[in-house]
C-alpha cells in the first residue's frame, strides 16, 4: 500500500501543504484536512455540483480530482469569494433575491455561478441555465438563483463601467 | 391582525404591520453563501472514527447466521454491531412484536425484506478499513423469491414479507398471510344512482412510479458518549425530538441522558422524519468508547432509506352535460415497502376533496413489497392521487366542452361543504385561486406554435398544527433571543423570528432567531406537514405576548401601579390610569436586571387549527412528436398562502415544490429488476429535474387569512408539490393528443401513446 | 476508494513502460470523470494510477492546413471548444464534445478518456468516426495509428494492448465543402447518458450552392448507444453518394441505420424507442451537416 503524498497548492490566495492519501479526492481533503468544508457531497460522482469548485480557474468536481492531481495548481472554494472589502456580489446577489433555502447546494452554485461570469459577464437566462445545468438544487426550483445570477452580472457590469469612467477621468 | 383582510395577492405589509409580509434576508442566509454554515457532514469531533453499515444484498432472504469475527479481527476495526447487541425483547410482553418491527428496522434480526436493508456495522479508523471490515463480515442467506411490484404482491400465490400480517379493518374476515397491511372503504350516498345520472363517464386506472425526496445532504449522523453516559448526537433531521425518542427506545436510555443537536439540514421535504443512522453511530460509538460518524452514500440513500410510494390508481368520474359532477370513485393500490404504512389515506383524503360530489366510494390498500419502508415526502401520498384525479376531471371537462377552470368552480369545495370522505372544510381559498388562475394573463396568452398545448390542474393539502416551543429571552439592550425547537428546514427560524417582532413591536434585526437542542428547548414536532410558520408562529405570539405581560408586571412594580393598569402598544408601556407612566422597550429592557432580573417569555402550544391550502397550476408544453421529449414552456402557481409572512420564502416553497412536482411528472422513478434490485440509484440515472428543465416559475400569492392564526398564516409547503403532473398530463394531451397515465411521462412513453412506437 | 499508488510521469515513454510493467493492475487517468466513478464503485482494482496530464503531446492542440487537427488526448472538453481553429473548422466535433456532461463536467472530461472508456454511448466516439479520426497510439512494441472507427470492439473494451496509450487524435484538414455534426437524444436538458446519438459527416461535390443542386461526394454516419459499441454505418453513407442531400435522401439514410442499429432494452430506454430515435437523429444530423457543409448554417 501506498504511503502518503506532500501536495502544495494555492487555495483561496494562501499557499498551502497537506498530506494525502493517492486515492483521497480534492473534494475529501479540502473538507477533513483542510477544514473547508464549504464545498458539499451530494453524489461523489460528478452528478450534483455540490463540491464544485475552480482548479486555475476552471469549474470542476471536486470529488472527480485526486487531490494528489492539485499539486502546483490554484484552487478557489466557496471560503475564498468574500474579500476583507465584503461579499462578492454573485454572494451578496444570492442573499438579496431568497435564492437559497437549504443552503447545501448554495457553495457549488456561487462557484459555478463565478465561473460563468467570469467567463461571459452577461449570459442570457437561457445561457445561465445551461451553465448551470450540472448544479441541482431541490429547494428552490432554480428561479431566483436566476435571477440572482442576473442580478449579480448587472451589478458587476455597473462596477466595471464605473471603473472605466475612473479610469478614463 | 385583521382577519376581515380581503383575499388579495400580497404586497407590502397590511396596514398595521411592520415585519410580517415585508421582505427581508433570512437570517441564515448570510452563513450559507460562505460556506460557514455547519451541516451534519461537517461535525469534526477530536478522535472520531468511521463507521459504515453493511447492507443486504437480496431483497428477500432469511439469515441465517453472522460471523462479525473476521471484521473484529482487522488492525484498525474498533467494533462491530448487529441486532445482537440491542436491548432483548421480552417474548411476553405484548408490545413484543411492534418492538421487534421496531428494532429490525435498524439491524434485521431474522429476516431481510429489502435490498440495502441494514444487516451489521463497523467502526474503523480510516474509510478504507470500514470497506474491507465490512468486506469480511460473512452473513448466510437463504434467499427467498421476492416481489417488488404491488400488483404482484397482493396475489393470492404472491411471496408473503410477514407471516404474522394481518389486514385492520379486515381482521377476521380472512386469517390468511397477506401483504395487504391495511384496507379502508369510504361510501358517500349512491355511487350506482349518481353515475347513472351522468351523461359522461370517465374511467382510467394510472401508475406511478416510487420516488424519492431527493435531498441533496445524504442522512449522516455523529455520536459521542462520556463516561457518565450522556449521549450526544449531531443529526440531520426535521426534528431533534422525534432522533431522541428514537434512540431512547432503541437503546432504552431516559431521557435526559440523550442530547440531540440539529445542524443545518441539506434538504428534507419529509424523508428526514424519520431516523436511519442516528442510532447506529450512537451503538458504534458506545461500543467503540470514541465519537463515530456514520454518513449514508447517495447509493444507500436511494436503497435504504424511506422513499415514497409507486401506486396503482383507478379513477371513475361522472358528470351532467350541464358540468355537475354526480359521482366519482377510486381504487387507490399504494406500495408501503418492507414494512406496513404507506400514505395510502392521505392520498384518498385530498383527491376528490376540492369538489363538492354527492355520490362517491374510495378504496385504499396498503402493501408491503419488498422495498425499503416508504417515508413521508411532500404532501405524503398526495401527488398520484392528485394525478389520478385531475386528469379525469379534465377529461370530463374537455368531453363536456366546458372550460377547466369553469367546471372546478361549479363543483368547487367552499367552508362549510362536504367532501366525500365525510370531512368539512373550514375556511378555504378554493375558488378565489381558481378566479386568480382564470384572471391571470397566462391561463388565456397564445401558445405561440405547433405541438403546444396548456393544461390547469388544482389541488389542496390539508396541512398541520401540533406541537412546538418558544422561549423569549429580553436582553438587558432590548434586544431579544428567540429559542425554538422546531428545526429550520424551509426558512422558518425567520418566518417566526419576524411574527415575534411584529407582537414585540421590535424590527427583525433585534431578534435573534435560533434552533435549540433538546436539553435546551421544550418538546417540539417534526417540522413538517407544512406546520412550522403557523404552529410555531402560535408559539412565537404566544411567548412574545408572555414576554409583554411580564414586562407589564414589571413596569407595574417599578411605578407602584397595579398590572392592570398596564398596557403596551406601538412599543411602548404606559400607565392607562391618571398617572402618565411611559417606558420604551428598550428603557424598560434596562431595567429588568436589577428589577428583578430577566424576563423570559414561554409559548408551549398543540396547535389544533389551523387552515388548508388550495392551489391552481397552470402548465404550457411544446412536445416534439418524433422523440415525445417534452419542454416545458411557461409554468404559473396560484396558491392561496392565509397571509404570506415572509413572501420570498413563501414563493421559494411554490417554486420549490412545483419543480418537485414537475420532476415527479416527467423525469423521476425508481426502476427495479427482477431480483429486486434498484437499476438506478445514483443522480445520473434517478433524474432530477435540472436548471434547464424547468422554466421561469411565477407565482400568484393569494391571501384568503386563515381565522385561526394571528396573522391569517395557512402552511404552503405541501400543496405545490401536486398540481404538476396532472396539468403538464393535459398539456400534453392538448399538444399533441396523447394523453398519458403512468409516471413519468417519459418520452418513449409518450411515443407509445401516440403510437409512433 | 481502495488504495492505489498515484504517479504522474512526464513523458510517453515513462507512462508506457509503466502501463505496460503492470499491465491491468494500472490504468491512466486524464480528466478521471468516468475512472474514479468506477474506482469507487469496484470496477477496477488497481496498483497505480498513471496521471497523464503532465505529459506535453497529450495536452497539445494543433492544427495546420494540410495536416489537419492534432489533439493532445488529454485536452478537456473546454479547452478544445475555446480553441479558434477547432470552432471554426470542425464543429461537428464541438457537437459532441460540448455536451459531455456539464460545466463542471466539461473542465476535465477528455477525447482520450471517452474513447478509452469504449461506453457504447461515448458522445465523442461517433463524431471522430465520422470525421476520419485516428488515435495516435503509443506501446512498448513502438507507435501505431488506429482508426477511431475500429477502436471499440465491445463495451469497456478497446484495441489497445498491454502497455498502449493513445497520445493524441489526428483529424484531416476539412474537405473545402463539407459538414460535420453530432445529435442526441436525451431526457433532461443536460447531465444524461446518450439515449441515442448519430454522428453525421458528409462531403459534398463542386459546385451547386443549394441542397437539391447539390450532389454527396461522401457521407459518413456513426451512431452511439445502439449497439455494445459505437457503430459506424457504412452501407447509410454509401446509399448517399452521388445523391442530392434533400429529405427523400435522408429519409432513406434514416431507413438504413435503423436496420443496422442492434438497440437493447435498458432503464435509459428502450429498444424501440432506440430504433426509432436513431431515424429521426440521422436525419435532423444529416440535415445540420449538408447546411454546414452548404456554409449556411
Amino acid at each position: 500500500m501506498a504511503g502518503k503524498l506532500l501536495v502544495s497548492a494555492t487555495i483561496n490566495g494562501e499557499a498551502v501543504e497537506f498530506l494525502c492519501e493517492p486515492q483521497q479526492s480534492l473534494l475529501t481533503c479540502l473538507r477533513d484536512i483542510l477544514g473547508l468544508t464549504g464545498a458539499k457531497e451530494g453524489c461523489n460522482d460528478g452528478n450534483c455540483g455540490a463540491c464544485g469548485v475552480l482548479l486555475n480557474g476552471r469549474l470542476v468536481n471536486s470529488c472527480l480530482v485526486l487531490a494528489a492531481e492539485v499539486e502546483g495548481c490554484d484552487i478557489v472554494t466557496v471560503e475564498g469569494l468574500a474579500s476583507w472589502q465584503g461579499l462578492h456580489p454573485l454572494q451578496e446577489a444570492f442573499i438579496a433575491e431568497g435564492a437559497l433555502q437549504c443552503g447545501y447546494c448554495t457553495p457549488g452554485m456561487l462557484i459555478a455561478s463565478k465561473a460563468l461570469l467570469d467567463r461571459n459577464p452577461n449570459p442570457t437566462e437561457q445561457e445561465i441555465r445551461s451553465w448551470l445545468a450540472g448544479n441541482l438544487c431541490r429547494c428552490t426550483g432554480y428561479d431566483k438563483i436566476v435571477r440572482a445570477v442576473q442580478a449579480a452580472a448587472q451589478h458587476l457590469e455597473s462596477s466595471r463601467r464605473i471603473e472605466r469612467v475612473a479610469e478614463k477621468g | 391582525m385583521d382577519a376581515d383582510v380581503d383575499p388579495t395577492v400580497a404586497g407590502p405589509p397590511s396596514p398595521g404591520l411592520s415585519v410580517v409580509g415585508s421582505r427581508p434576508p433570512r437570517v441564515d442566509a448570510s452563513d450559507k453563501v460562505v460556506g460557514r454554515a455547519r451541516y451534519a457532514m461537517d461535525v469534526s469531533l477530536p478522535g472520531m472514527l468511521v463507521g459504515k453499515v453493511l447492507r443486504s444484498p437480496h431483497a428477500h432472504a432469511r439469515i441465517v447466521s453472522i460471523d462479525t469475527r473476521p471484521a473484529e479481527a482487522l488492525p484498525g476495526v474498533f467494533a462491530v454491531v448487529t441486532a445482537a447487541d440491542l436491548p432483548p425483547i421480552d417474548p411476553e410482553d405484548k408490545r413484543a412484536s411492534g418492538e421487534q418491527t421496531f428494532q429490525d428496522r435498524t439491524f434485521a434480526s431474522r429476516k431481510v425484506l429489502y435490498v440495502g436493508h441494514p444487516v451489521a456495522a463497523v467502526v474503523a479508523r480510516t474509510e478504507a478499513i470500514a470497506d474491507e471490515a465490512l468486506s469480511r463480515i460473512v452473513v448466510q442467506y437463504e434467499v427467498l423469491p421476492a416481489v417488488t411490484d404491488v400488483m404482484e404482491a397482493v396475489r393470492e400465490d404472491a411471496p408473503i414479507l410477514h407471516e404474522g400480517l394481518r389486514p385492520r379493518s379486515l381482521a377476521g374476515q380472512d386469517d390468511s398471510p397477506t401483504n395487504v397491511a391495511s384496507y379502508f372503504e369510504q361510501v358517500k350516498g349512491d355511487p350506482a344512482a349518481g353515475f347513472a345520472e351522468a351523461d359522461v363517464i370517465v374511467e382510467r386506472v394510472f401508475r406511478t412510479k416510487m420516488v424519492h425526496q431527493g435531498y441533496l445532504e445524504p442522512h449522516v449522523s455523529t455520536a459521542t458518549w462520556n463516561d457518565r453516559g450522556d449521549l450526544t448526537i449531531y443529526a440531520t433531521t426535521q426534528g431533534s425530538f422525534a432522533v431522541r425518542d428514537h434512540v431512547v427506545r432503541l437503546l432504552r436510555l431516559p431521557m435526559s441522558r440523550v442530547r440531540v443537536i440539529p445542524m443545518e439540514v441539506g434538504g428534507a421535504f419529509g424523508g428526514k422524519n424519520s431516523s436511519y443512522v442516528d442510532g447506529t453511530a450512537a451503538l458504534l460509538a458506545r461500543k467503540a468508547r470514541r465519537p463515530v460518524k456514520v454518513a449514508m452514500s447517495r447509493f444507500e440513500t436511494f436503497q435504504a432509506t424511506g422513499p415514497s410510494s409507486g401506486t396503482v390508481i383507478r379513477v371513475k368520474m361522472g358528470a351532467t352535460r350541464d358540468g355537475r359532477i354526480t359521482a366519482a370513485e377510486a381504487t387507490l393500490t399504494y406500495e408501503a415497502g418492507a414494512y406496513p404504512g404507506s400514505p395510502v389515506g392521505s392520498g384518498a383524503h385530498v383527491m376528490f376533496s376540492p369538489y363538492v360530489i354527492p355520490n362517491g366510494r374510495i378504496e385504499g390498500y396498503d402493501v408491503v413489497v419488498n422495498r425499503p419502508a416508504v417515508d413521508s415526502y411532500r404532501a405524503p401520498g398526495a401527488t398520484p392521487a392528485c394525478f389520478a384525479a385531475e386528469q379525469v376531471v379534465n377529461e370530463l371537462a374537455d368531453r363536456l366542452g366546458v372550460d377547466p377552470i369553469d367546471f372546478r368552480l361549479r363543483n368547487s369545495a367552499s367552508e362549510g361543504s362536504e367532501a366525500l370522505d365525510g370531512t368539512v372544510q373550514g375556511s378555504i381559498g378554493a375558488v378565489e385561486v381558481l378566479e386568480a388562475a382564470k384572471a391571470h394573463p397566462h391561463y388565456t396568452a397564445p401558445l405561440g406554435g405547433a405541438n403546444r398545448g396548456r393544461g390547469v390542474a388544482h389541488a389542496f393539502w390539508g396541512n398541520w398544527g401540533a406541537r412546538s416551543s418558544v422561549t423569549i429571552t429580553v436582553n438587558p439592550d432590548g434586544t431579544v433571543a428567540l429559542l425554538t425547537g422546531s428545526v429550520d428546514v424551509t426558512g422558518t427560524r425567520t418566518s417566526i423570528a419576524m411574527q415575534a417582532a411584529e407582537v414585540l413591536g421590535l424590527p427583525l434585526e433585534r431578534v435573534k432567531a435560533t434552533v435549540g437542542d433538546t436539553d435546551a428547548i421544550g418538546y417540539s414536532d417534526v417540522s413538517a406537514g407544512s406546520r412550522t410558520t403557523v404552529a410555531t408562529g402560535h408559539a412565537a405570539v404566544k411567548a412574545a405576548k408572555d414576554v409583554i405581560a411580564k414586562m407589564c408586571a414589571r413596569a407595574a412594580e417599578i411605578w407602584g401601579v397595579p398590572v392592570d393598569g398596564i398596557a403596551f402598544g406601538d412599543g411602548v408601556f404606559r400607565t392607562t390610569g391618571d398617572i402618565a407612566r411611559a417606558f420604551t422597550f428598550v428603557e424598560l429592557a434596562g431595567l429588568l436586571p436589577d428589577t428583578g432580573n430577566v424576563v423570559i417569555g414561554v409559548g408551549n402550544v398543540d396547535v389544533g387549527d389551523w387552515g388548508a391550502s388550495f392551489g391552481t397550476h397552470i402548465a404550457d408544453v411544446e412536445v416534439d412528436p418524433e422523440t415525445g421529449k417534452v419542454t416545458l414552456l411557461r409554468y404559473t402557481v396560484v396558491q392561496d398562502v392565509g397571509k404570506a409572512i415572509h413572501p420570498v420564502e413563501v414563493e421559494g416553497q411554490l417554486q420549490g415544490g412545483a419543480t418537485q412536482g414537475i420532476g415527479w411528472a416527467l423525469y423521476e422513478g425508481y426502476d427495479y429488476d427482477s431480483n429486486g434490485q434498484m437499476l438506478n440509484p445514483t443522480l445520473l440515472d434517478y433524474k432530477l429535474p435540472t436548471m434547464m428543465d424547468v422554466p421561469a416559475i411565477e407565482t400568484v400569492l393569494v391571501e384568503v387569512p386563515y381565522p385561526g392564526h394571528p396573522f391569517g398564516a395557512r402552511g404552503v409547503g405541501e400543496t405545490p408539490i401536486m398540481p404538476p403532473p396532472a396539468a403538464i398530463a393535459e398539456a400534453i394531451y392538448q399538444a399533441v393528443g396523447a394523453r398519458v397515465c403512468d409516471l413519468p411521462m417519459t418520452p418513449a412513453r409518450i411515443l407509445e401513446s401516440l403510437g409512433i412506437i | 476508494m481502495k488504495p492505489f499508488a498515484y504517479v504522474a510521469p512526464a513523458s510517453v515513454d515513462e507512462a508506457v513502460a509503466l502501463l505496460a510493467e503492470k499491465g491491468e493492475r494500472a490504468r491512466p487517468l486524464a480528466g478521471g470523470t468516468d475512472l474514479l466513478v468506477q474506482l469507487r464503485r469496484g470496477r477496477f482494482d488497481l496498483d497505480v494510477v498513471v496521471d497523464v496530464k503532465r505529459i506535453p503531446e497529450l495536452t497539445r492542440i494543433a492544427y495546420d492546413r494540410a495536416e489537419g487537427l492534432t489533439v493532445g488526448a488529454a485536452v478537456t472538453c473546454a479547452v478544445l471548444g475555446e480553441h479558434p481553429e477547432v470552432r471554426g473548422l470542425y464543429p461537428g466535433l464541438l457537437d459532441a464534445a460540448s455536451i459531455i456532461g456539464g460545466a463542471a463536467i466539461q473542465g476535465r472530461a477528455t477525447l482520450g478518456g471517452n474513447l478509452g472508456n469504449a461506453a457504447p454511448s461515448g458522445d465523442a466516439i461517433p463524431a471522430l468516426i465520422v470525421l476520419g479520426a485516428e488515435a495516435i497510439v503509443a506501446g512498448p512494441d513502438g507507435g501505431r495509428r488506429v482508426p477511431v472507427a475500429g477502436f471499440c470492439t465491445g463495451p469497456g473494451k478497446t484495441v489497445l494492448r498491454r502497455g498502449e496509450l493513445v497520445v493524441a487524435f489526428h483529424v484531416p484538414a476539412p474537405h473545402p465543402r463539407s459538414g460535420a455534426s453530432y445529435v442526441r437524444f436525451i431526457p433532461r436538458g443536460e447531465m444524461d447518458i446518450a439515449v441515442a446519438g448519430v454522428g453525421a459527416w458528409v462531403a459534398l461535390s463542386a459546385g451547386g450552392d443549394t441542397e437539391e443542386t447539390s450532389r454527396v461526394e461522401a457521407a459518413r454516419i456513426a451512431l452511439a448507444a445502439v449497439a455494445p459499441t459505437p457503430l459506424c454505418v457504412e452501407s447509410t453513407g454509401a446509399a448517399l453518394v452521388g445523391r442530392a442531400p434533400v429529405e427523400v435522401a435522408f429519409e432513406e439514410a434514416a431507413a438504413l441505420a435503423r436496420e443496422a442499429a442492434r438497440p437493447i432494452d435498458d432503464m435509459r430506454g428502450t429498444l424501440a424507442q432506440r430504433r426509432h430515435l436513431v431515424g429521426v437523429l440521422v436525419k435532423r444530423a444529416l440535415r445540420k451537416a449538408v447546411r454546414r457543409a452548404l456554409g449556411v448554417s
